[in-house]
């Protein structure tokens, strides 16, 4: 809530004085490094989280333009979606190659550093989920600039706050180096209301990124495959109701009544480093500073202690439900609402009683 | 093969930071400190390596204050052959250790190097990413499985990425930093701590490394989160039920 308040009051301000190392140089202008669905072509929230942040940088002359990469109608279709959808986009670069099918990092990297060399961007955005973390942190050392990493709030241009610690300190930094400033941000800060995607009035110009020049120097990496969870939920990052279980739930037999619960509020599920560990969940349903950072309008933690590394990764939740049979349970000192309990007795009464969703 | 790893001093996981009054960063006097947890991952995972016979030797490298040299014999003592220690008295940022990373695997040149995925401090998650752009080598970041093929040269690599697992070929050498699910790191043995005393620790400054410190980022000020309003404890399911229904609106 604080993050979004001091956004809204960014965006208001948009007549900030600019450090003098930007005014010697044109009016800003920013590259947003998106990932789009393979199928459908639509670009993913993360990205749009993205793109909602760069709209905040104050200096920005609203020239925001949107990397796509792949190949295949997957991407045009993306291209032509992410054009004509979005307002704050004035060009869509595309990279059209085989080579960008997969999301590995030494093209990715390549690629970034190649549309920087022509466009010249003032800075380059891209959310800090796996994609982002793997490839923007390889992208600035080619470019020989400092990225700055899980950016929560945009102060000035150049000035950003990220979490550190955890979480438990915030830190403001500036940027004082060469352009472009990178940045990668958390998605959970910039949340993307429906009605800035939905305007039909833009249309953008969808040009090709030129890759005669692209060094593929292949044979480094390889991908092999993928493999997810077929979940039917909504996904743990964008949720709007997240349940999650500790180590108390014993056993994966044990954490159904998470699920149970989860699909009776329309929820997504979530866990903690020990239920992961335990092998009661997949890795990807992690929560914490390791894991997914979420914040939901309701985070429900069962058997959860709350250590510090898993309030890491929840904390921003704007309602924060705790059981535990432990009352001294560090859970307790965030939650908004605490019940003593064995959560064995607790689920299956909230099960009974919760009214029905959709 | 060789392999070098690289370790980072961290405040203990465990400790709750406190930020100093005056928002410059956070209290680091009279704290405990670790190795990062990471690294224990990454040093663990170069061991199993050269315990299964495709490693020769097992480098340790730290970068930062003289106290690092503490974090170094722990990882010597966890079974690194030896140490490399390049003294900074002034904050190193990620794209400044990745540089220094860099001579040093032109000294050492070994054939894999791993970091963890993230230092638990400053939470970046860049240096092995960085390294491996500046090296041009192909990279393996948050791995929670790394298998070696010495004829092929190759490492095959599971990823945790944002929805499961995604697993790549890397043609060596190659940068692979670790996940929490490598595997789980070994404790020092009093003998294995002795011992450690008498490994050798090379000596280095990023002078005499030739590399150039630049600082293109200025930390402005450190501050404590929001707190949060201090919540209830109800006494029934009927009363959250019912709280969450008309106090919070949220079902």
């Amino acid at each position: 809530m604080a993050t979004r308040m001091i956004l809204r009051r960014v965006i208001q301000k948009r007549t900030v004085l600019f450090p003098l190392s930007l005014s010697t140089s044109r009016k800003g202008s920013t590259l947003v490094v998106a990932e789009h669905e393979h199928e459908g072509g639509a670009i993913k929230p993360s990205s749009l989280s993205a793109l909602f942040a760069a709209t905040c940088l104050p200096d920005n002359d609203s020239s925001v333009s949107l990397l796509l990469a792949g190949s295949g109608p997957s991407l045009h279709q993306a291209a032509s979606l992410a054009a004509s959808s979005h307002p704050s986009i004035s060009q869509v670069l595309v990279a059209d190659s085989d080579t960008f099918k997969s999301p590995l990092a030494e093209p990715w990297a390549k690629l970034v550093h190649l549309v920087q060399q022509k466009g010249g961007y003032s800075h380059i955005v891209a959310a800090s989920n796996s994609f982002g973390k793997n490839v923007m942190p390889r992208a600035a050392a080619l470019l020989d600039v400092s990225p700055v990493t899980d950016v929560t709030a945009i102060s000035d241009s150049l000035t950003f706050v990220r979490p550190i610690y955890a979480g438990n300190a915030l830190c403001t930094v500036r940027y004082t180096g060469a352009s472009p400033c990178i940045l990668t941000i958390r998605s959970t800060s910039f949340p993307v209301s429906q009605k800035s995607v939905d305007s039909k009035s833009n249309k953008a110009s969808i040009s090709r990124v030129d890759l005669s020049t692209f060094d593929e120097d292949l044979g480094k990496s390889m991908y092999i495959s993928q493999t997810s969870q077929d979940d039917e939920r909504p996904d743990l990052g964008n949720a709007r109701v997240v349940i999650t279980g500790g180590r108390a739930l014993k056993s994966a037999e044990n954490f159904k009544l998470i699920e149970n619960l989860a699909n009776k509020l329309g929820a997504a599920v979530g866990a903690t480093r020990a239920a992961v560990d335990a092998g009661f969940v997949p890795n990807d349903l992690q929560v914490g500073q390791t894991g997914k950072i979420v914040a939901p309008e309701l985070y429900m933690a069962f058997g959860v202690s709350g250590a510090i590394q898993h309030l890491a990764g929840m904390r921003d939740s704007k309602v924060i439900v705790a059981v535990n049979n432990d009352a001294d349970a560090p859970i307790f000192q965030v939650s908004d609402y605490g019940l003593v309990g064995d959560l064995f007795e607790v689920i299956p009464e909230l099960l009974e009683k919760l009214p029905e969703k959709k | 093969m060789k392999i070098m790893v690289a370790v980072k001093r961290v405040i203990d996981y465990a400790v709750k930071i406190r930020v100093k009054p005056d928002k410059t960063g956070v209290v680091t006097q009279n704290v405990k400190m670790s190795m990062n947890p990471f690294c224990e991952i990454a040093l663990e995972e170069a061991l199993r390596i050269r315990e299964s016979g495709l490693a020769s030797e097992v480098v340790a490298v730290s970068m930062g204050p003289s106290q690092c040299i503490d974090t170094l014999r722990t990882g010597l003592a966890m079974g690194a052959d030896r140490g490399i220690h390049v003294e900074a008295n002034y904050s190193l940022y990620p794209l400044s250790v990745a540089k220094i990373l860099k001579k040093l695997v032109e000294i050492e040149k070994p054939r894999l190097l791993i970091l963890g995925k993230q230092a638990i401090d400053d939470d970046c998650n860049q240096t092995g990413q960085m390294i491996a752009g500046l090296l041009n080598w192909p990279q393996g970041t948050f791995a929670s499985k790394v298998v070696l093929d010495k004829e092929k040269q190759v490492a095959t690599v599971d990823r945790e990425v944002d929805d499961g697992i995604e697993t790549v070929c890397l043609n060596l050498p190659a940068v692979i930093t670790t996940d929490l699910r490598l595997n789980q790191p070994r404790y020092a043995t009093l003998p294995n701590i002795m011992k450690a005393k008498s490994k050798p620790i090379k000596k280095f400054t990023p002078e005499e490394l030739n590399v150039e410190i630049k600082s293109d980022l200025e930390i402005v000020e450190v501050t404590e989160p929001p707190k949060r309003k201090s919540g209830v404890i109800v006494s029934s399911v009927d009363e959250l039920i019912d709280k969450l229904k008309h106090e919070a609106n949220v079902i």
